[in-house]
């Protein structure tokens, strides 16, 4: 093997180690149980709900926070459901005003939603409000998230978030 | 960025350290040299009466009926006889069970039981019982809130709960006999399986495996509900009952606490491996079988080793639980394939004399045949399509996976084959002694999927994957086959446009009938899979067929319609699918499901005029 040969084997043999360790994700920290409030600086509480709803930074962190606190889990990553109900459509079981999202996700609700207002705070609440609101296309265009944090899968096309007109007849489902 | 990651990844994959992967092994032996000259051992017929009295209609799990009036001459004629709207429009995978005069089922969340008094004509209501549930339960349910059937033993009837209670009721009247709480909804526990009642224990498992939760399988005492066993899927042997009757037949399966040990330290709280299949069981062994579920979360990155002793089979006994040997089928699983698919019990007879088999379609695609006495692999055959691995080597019982195949945080694999749900999914097989084939009603789906890391949030979903389903080759996403697993080969198939999610009935006049997720309920036969009747129901069939004799000393076939399940749930619940992750990645490959049928949930009983 000559010299240059060999270096270059280290160089790759290095490289793959690293990219080993890389891709070897360390999971050494004990993994919480329940779901870590975040430390940062709330808005002021005072703040009108427009502030977050009207917000694209509240709506890209509702967005984070979707899949954060397992929003995702059960109403699917663009939020087509599965566990639990579409928050794509026109239908809202519990109401679809900012108010009435912000409290089942706060209460809970008794078909299976679990309560989250002694897990999370209150202002990031009202970020997912925002961010679940975006999903069925009811906010401003200049405020609504980019890239959503989904597989592409080679069809970005079907991954964002495609525009659906809100029906008039609100409440009712086909 | 992503091409530099791709890159890494590509180097990892040369170092191989990364992946601590056996070698491919050769490809799948079609049948081993032990089956070659064996033959279908005739046992005397277990059923004579005409009644259906376990969901599998025996505790071998062949759903094979010995009833022949309807036959392939008449079955033409066959029609409604009377049927029942339960009045719950969800997915229905219950099969009927019939005992004496009695047809009894149970529902979907909120878990109604129904008794049937099949002596009168239209077969009246007898009773129906109401259990009290936790609504929340349904927010907990990973694939709709879908129940499996009930359980009969001296004069009880019992069944499990959404919410975790298994519950026994005098069959006569319905009256509640004993009802204990084994799980907790509020750690994303339910319970959809059908019990096994074997020596006066009621066998009930957990579900759950993609919320984090741990499985088990759990014995009551049939007179009382008092828990006799418990049998954790995962942790210390203590909690597996794992003991000096442990015995596996490979060495990766020795060792102490490989429960614990096989996992990052103290995952295996979280590790899944639930209990949600079928139970079989063979008083002659004195052993009872069942699969372990997915280890949890999906995502392996969060879980490095083994994940004992999730994605296998146990042997028990009855008695203690003590658990006699076991088997992985999907070492350190990443795609979500469970092992609980049923074990069918069937002898054979070979030079060496009489050799005790059990026949396992799994979720990895595929079709293993075990010696049950030893968990010995004999053959491993694909049934379905597979990218996911090389093939299984007998001699060690190693799967050889396919390391390109493995999903990783932040990259997408394309080709994933089978999908999650696998080449079969939990919806049981028929097996035919007169044929001495299987029936296996089966997905042909592949995947796309995206590792992403997962937060243990406690009663939610605890996954880890985006993923993404579509049509396998060819494009139809279902298929019912006729199997051979002593030849180890397939003998005739039928293509389906949707997954087939509903069981499969062999009856002994050589009919087999099994439904479509569009509510079509079909007759073919055994032999050549010729359709010979076929009838439109109101909803998708996910349910298991089951025949009967009634008083009248005419035979029924009894089926419910309702789609729903995983495949289906996109249907009741009106999911919507321009999110193609939607459902865990199952609402891509059902888009058009909404328009072949709607929900509903009717209790149908064919007869002949």
């Amino acid at each position: 093997m000559t010299g240059r040969s060999s270096l270059l084997a280290g160089l790759a043999l290095a490289l793959a180690l690293t990219a080993c360790r890389r891709e070897e994700r360390r999971f050494s920290e004990p993994q919480v149980l329940v779901a870590r409030r975040e430390r940062a600086v709330a808005p002021p509480s005072s703040e009108p709900v427009a502030a977050f709803v009207d917000n694209a930074w509240s709506v890209s962190e509702g967005q984070r926070l979707f899949g954060w606190y397992n929003c995702a889990g059960c109403h699917s990553l663009a939020g087509g459901g599965g566990m639990g109900p579409p928050l794509r459509d026109a239908t809202w079981i519990y109401g679809g005003s900012p108010e009435e999202i912000h409290r089942t996700i706060v209460e809970g609700r008794p078909n299976g939603m679990p309560e989250f207002g002694s897990r999370v705070p209150d202002y990031q609440i009202w970020q997912l409000v925002a961010y679940v609101l975006s999903l069925s296309g009811r906010l401003r265009q200049d405020v609504e998230p980019g890239r959503p944090e989904a597989i592409a899968l080679g069809q970005p096309p079907a991954m964002t978030y495609e525009k659906k007109p809100v029906p008039a007849n609100k409440g009712t489902h086909p | 960025m992503r091409l530099l990651r791709k890159g890494i990844f590509m180097l990892c994959g040369v170092a191989l350290a990364c992946h601590r992967r056996p070698p491919p092994a050769p490809p799948a032996q079609a049948g081993s040299t032990v089956l070659r000259d064996a033959r279908v051992h005739q046992a005397a017929p277990s059923r004579v009466n005409g009644e259906w009295t376990k969901v599998a209609g025996d505790d071998q799990n062949t759903r094979y009926s010995p009833l022949a009036q309807i036959d392939a001459g008449n079955v033409a004629r066959l029609d409604v006889a009377w049927s029942f709207k339960t009045g719950i429009e969800r997915g229905h995978e219950a099969a009927p069970l019939v005992v004496g005069s009695m047809l009894y089922i149970v529902t979907p969340f909120p878990n109604r039981v129904h008794a049937f008094d099949l002596t009168h004509p239209g077969a009246p209501p007898r009773w129906t019982y109401q259990p009290p549930n936790e609504p929340r339960a349904q927010g907990v349910a990973c694939c709709d809130v879908v129940n499996r059937g009930a359980a009969y033993d001296e004069g009880r009837v019992f069944f499990n709960t959404l919410d975790d209670h298994t519950i026994a009721l005098d069959a006569a009247t319905g009256k509640e006999l004993w009802n204990t709480k084994l799980g907790d909804v509020n750690r994303g526990e339910t319970m959809t399986m059908a019990p096994l009642v074997v020596q006066g224990r009621v066998l009930v498992g957990n579900s759950g495996g993609e919320l984090g939760v741990r499985g088990w399988l759990t014995a009551l005492d049939a007179a009382t509900g008092a828990i006799v066993w418990r049998a954790y899927s995962t942790g210390p042997d203590e909690d597996v009952l794992i003991g000096s009757e442990f015995q596996p037949f490979y060495p990766q399966d020795r060792g102490k606490d490989l429960g614990a040990t096989s996992w990052p330290p103290e995952r295996w709280k979280l590790g899944g491996g639930t209990v949600w299949g079928f139970v079989s069981y063979d008083p002659e062994l004195d052993l009872i079988f069942y699969g372990t579920g997915n280890p949890g979360p999906w995502n392996g990155e969060q879980r490095t080793g083994a994940n004992k002793w999730t994605s296998g089979i146990f042997a028990r006994r009855p008695e203690t639980g003590h658990a006699v040997w076991f088997y992985q089928y999907s070492p350190h699983d990443v795609f979500d394939y469970d092992g609980v698919n049923e074990s069918v019990l069937v002898d054979v007879d070979t030079a060496a004399g009489l050799r005790r088999l059990l026949f396992h379609a799994d979720r990895n695609g595929y079709l293993y045949v075990l010696d049950r006495a030893t968990g010995e692999v004999l053959s491993a055959t694909a049934f379905g399509h597979i990218t996911t691995s090389h093939g299984v080597d007998t001699k060690t019982g190693l799967i050889a996976y396919v390391p390109e195949k493995e999903p990783h945080v932040g990259a997408t694999v394309h080709d994933i084959c089978p999908a999650s749900p696998g080449a079969k999914d939990w919806q049981p097989m028929a097996w035919s002694p007169k044929t001495h084939l299987l029936y296996i009603p089966h997905n042909n789906l592949c995947q796309d999927e995206e590792g992403m890391e997962a937060n243990y949030v406690a009663g939610t979903p605890y996954v880890g994957a985006a993923v993404k389903m579509r049509a396998g080759p060819g494009g139809k996403r279902g298929e019912f086959a006729a199997w051979d697993p002593l030849a180890a080969k397939q003998v005739w198939h039928i293509e389906e446009e949707f997954p087939v999610w509903s069981g499969a009935l062999a009856t002994a006049s050589n009919l087999v009938f099994y439904g479509t997720m569009d509510g079509r309920f079909k007759a073919v036969d055994a032999q050549s899979g010729k359709l010979l009747w076929q009838h439109q129901l109101d909803s998708g069939v996910i349910g298991q067929p089951v025949a009967f004799r009634a008083p009248d000393g005419k035979e029924y076939v009894a089926v419910l319609s309702g789609v729903g399940g995983w495949a289906g749930v996109i249907v009741p619940a009106k999911l919507d699918a321009s999110d193609p992750t939607g459902a865990l990645g199952f609402l891509n490959a059902m888009r058009d499901l909404p328009s072949r049928t709607k929900a509903g949930g009717t209790l149908y009983v064919f007869g002949l005029p």
